[in-house]
């Protein structure tokens, strides 16, 4: 599978590359990189204008990109897909073009404190416009939501329940469907974040019945600033866009203008279409393989990279077992500060992310500072993690941790 | 591991386990807190200036050993200066971080972070607490004027 990945063919600081920064983004294999490049060497155009030959061949690239997109988390049309940069401009656009406009005084947004920035801030803004209350869901002990708490917290006077799939520090795999029903039960809707969840595992959006589903193409092996929002078909045809310009219109008066229908009133300038031909590709891999194959392939690894570490003297692993968490694995090992985890093991061609998260609230519960993170991917493998334990013990020898603080 | 000596050097590594000048001052201090936005790394730097001098000089704050021992280090540096040579010192430290070959003659202890240079991701580590320095010396000498007045 390596071979697949370019990238991963070459040492880093005498080492060959371990790559194990997945939750951050994930590695292009040569297919995804190919049909970007032939886009460009060959089709290449603006969509949804020209009447020329490129024109027709580019709207069909991007709009073919849309219908990989609609049967991948089994939308119903592709309709319901908007293609925007990423996981982040997905919540921002629900936070924006949905909440600020039906959200009253006195209503209420439920979040977690286990989810990312960008499941975070675009709330608490949205909740100081409008004067709604944000609240948050209560974690247990080992970094998991219980449906009773959820039960608890969301009420009559709650609209919006937004969570993360999968927590990208904790690794926590929240049961979506279950809180779907008492979210509508309770008359609010259900926006996921799908940044961490969307590239491991079968994602079906209808059977989850959430209402919006965001995540981003990069942490799926395709390029950079492309990412779809999934909406509920009548959510999105109540929702304003909130970019405003060319590609979006229907009739422009001197003094008013209509929308184009879904999903384009909400693609505002001319769209990454370079990035969803990427991302079309992305899917056509990961397809390929099978989302199956990887979540089972992630398990394994998961599960082999908890023993290994949890073997080490004086590690600290955070979040749940192995059975309720995706695969990746967030620790400390003793006093040694992450950064200086992360450095050793770069030097030992390891790369692992140290630092927040992107997710200070979580830091705080787990009361650390930071933490570090190794997450994986399809074409990770066991001998991956064996380098990482033996390089975790080279570098609690280094720092004589026992002697630290 | 030999890069990773560079970078870790004894010196780095006995400011980091006994910090020098690591607590709080007493009142009629200047207090600057910083942080790393990205990493998480924060710093509280106390700084008492009489007449543009640099009477005392303590810090708190949590990070990585290059964060904690750079600080540790500035502390002892700066300690007596006049605000103008603590800048002056502090101008230093950024061309040590760009690779520049810079000699700290009073306080060499400094120099043994050169080797972060080599690692562009922990430069920020070992330059919070010297910014964390320019602003407490810049805020103090407004202080210092104010009170004069």
């Amino acid at each position: 599978m390596k071979s697949e990945f370019p990238i991963l063919q070459q040492d880093i600081n005498g080492h060959p590359l371990v790559y194990l920064d997945n939750g951050a983004t994930t590695q292009k294999p040569r297919s995804v990189i190919e049909a970007v490049k032939r886009y460009y060497e060959w089709d290449n155009a603006n969509v949804h204008r020209g009447v020329h030959t490129l024109g027709s061949r580019a709207t069909d690239a991007y709009e073919g990109a849309r219908e990989k997109v609609a049967r991948f988390l089994n939308a119903a049309s592709s309709r319901q897909i908007i293609f925007t940069r990423g996981t982040t401009t997905a919540l921002n656009l629900v936070a924006s073009g949905y909440a600020r406009q039906t959200l009253r005084e006195g209503d209420e947004i439920v979040i977690t404190p286990m989810e990312h920035h960008s499941n975070l801030i675009p709330w608490q803004q949205a909740a100081k416009a409008t004067g709604a209350t944000l609240k948050y869901i209560p974690l247990q002990p080992n970094g998991t939501v219980a449906l009773e708490d959820v039960e608890a917290t969301v009420t009559e006077r709650t609209k919006i329940v937004s969570i993360t799939y999968v927590s990208n520090v904790l690794g926590t795999i929240n049961p979506i469907a279950e809180i779907a029903k008492i979210a509508h039960r309770k008359g609010a809707i259900l926006v996921v974040d799908g940044a961490q969840s969307t590239p491991h595992m079968k994602v079906d959006v209808q059977a989850l019945d959430v209402d919006f589903y965001a995540f981003s193409g990069h942490k799926m092996c395709a390029p950079t600033g492309i990412g779809a929002l999934y909406g509920k078909a009548q959510l999105l045809e109540q929702m304003e866009p909130i970019e405003f310009g060319g590609e979006m219109i229907d009739f422009v008066e001197l003094h008013d203008s209509t929308w184009k229908e879904l999903p384009w009133k909400f693609e505002g300038g001319t769209p990454i279409i370079a990035g969803a031909v990427g991302l079309g590709a992305a899917i056509d891999f990961l397809e390929q393989i099978g989302m199956d194959n990887i979540e089972r392939h992630e398990h394994k690894l998961v599960k082999y990279a908890m023993e290994r570490l949890s073997e080490i003297d004086g590690i600290t692993i955070y979040g749940p077992s192995a059975e309720q968490r995706a695969g990746l694995v967030t620790f400390n090992l003793g006093d040694v500060h992450p950064h200086d985890v992360a450095t050793v093991l770069d030097t030992e061609g390891i790369a692992v992310r140290a630092g927040h998260h992107c997710c200070q609230p979580l830091m705080r519960w787990l009361k650390a500072s930071a933490t570090a993170r190794a997450s994986f991917y399809l074409y990770n493998t066991e001998q991956d993690i064996d380098r990482l334990a033996e390089s975790l013990v080279k570098t609690k020898e280094f720092f004589g941790y026992e002697s630290i603080g | 591991m030999s890069q990773l000596d560079d970078l870790y050097r004894r010196v780095i590594m006995d400011h980091y386990k006994t910090p020098r000048n690591r607590g709080e001052l007493e009142d009629g201090s200047v207090t600057v807190n910083l942080n790393n936005p990205t990493c998480g790394d924060r710093i509280s730097l106390q700084l008492q200036l009489e007449d543009g001098i640099v009477r005392n000089v303590k810090f708190t704050g949590e990070g990585c050993s290059i964060s904690m021992s750079s600080a540790s280090m500035m502390t002892e540096a700066v300690m007596g200066k006049t605000g103008e040579e603590a800048l002056a010192l502090a101008d230093k430290f950024s061309a040590l971080m760009k690779g520049e070959d810079v000699q700290f003659d009073d306080y060499e202890d400094v120099e043994a972070l050169s080797g972060v240079n080599k690692f562009p991701a922990r430069i920020k580590c070992a330059t919070l607490a010297w910014n964390a320095l320019r602003k407490g010396v810049e805020q103090g000498s407004g202080k210092h004027e104010g009170i004069e007045e």
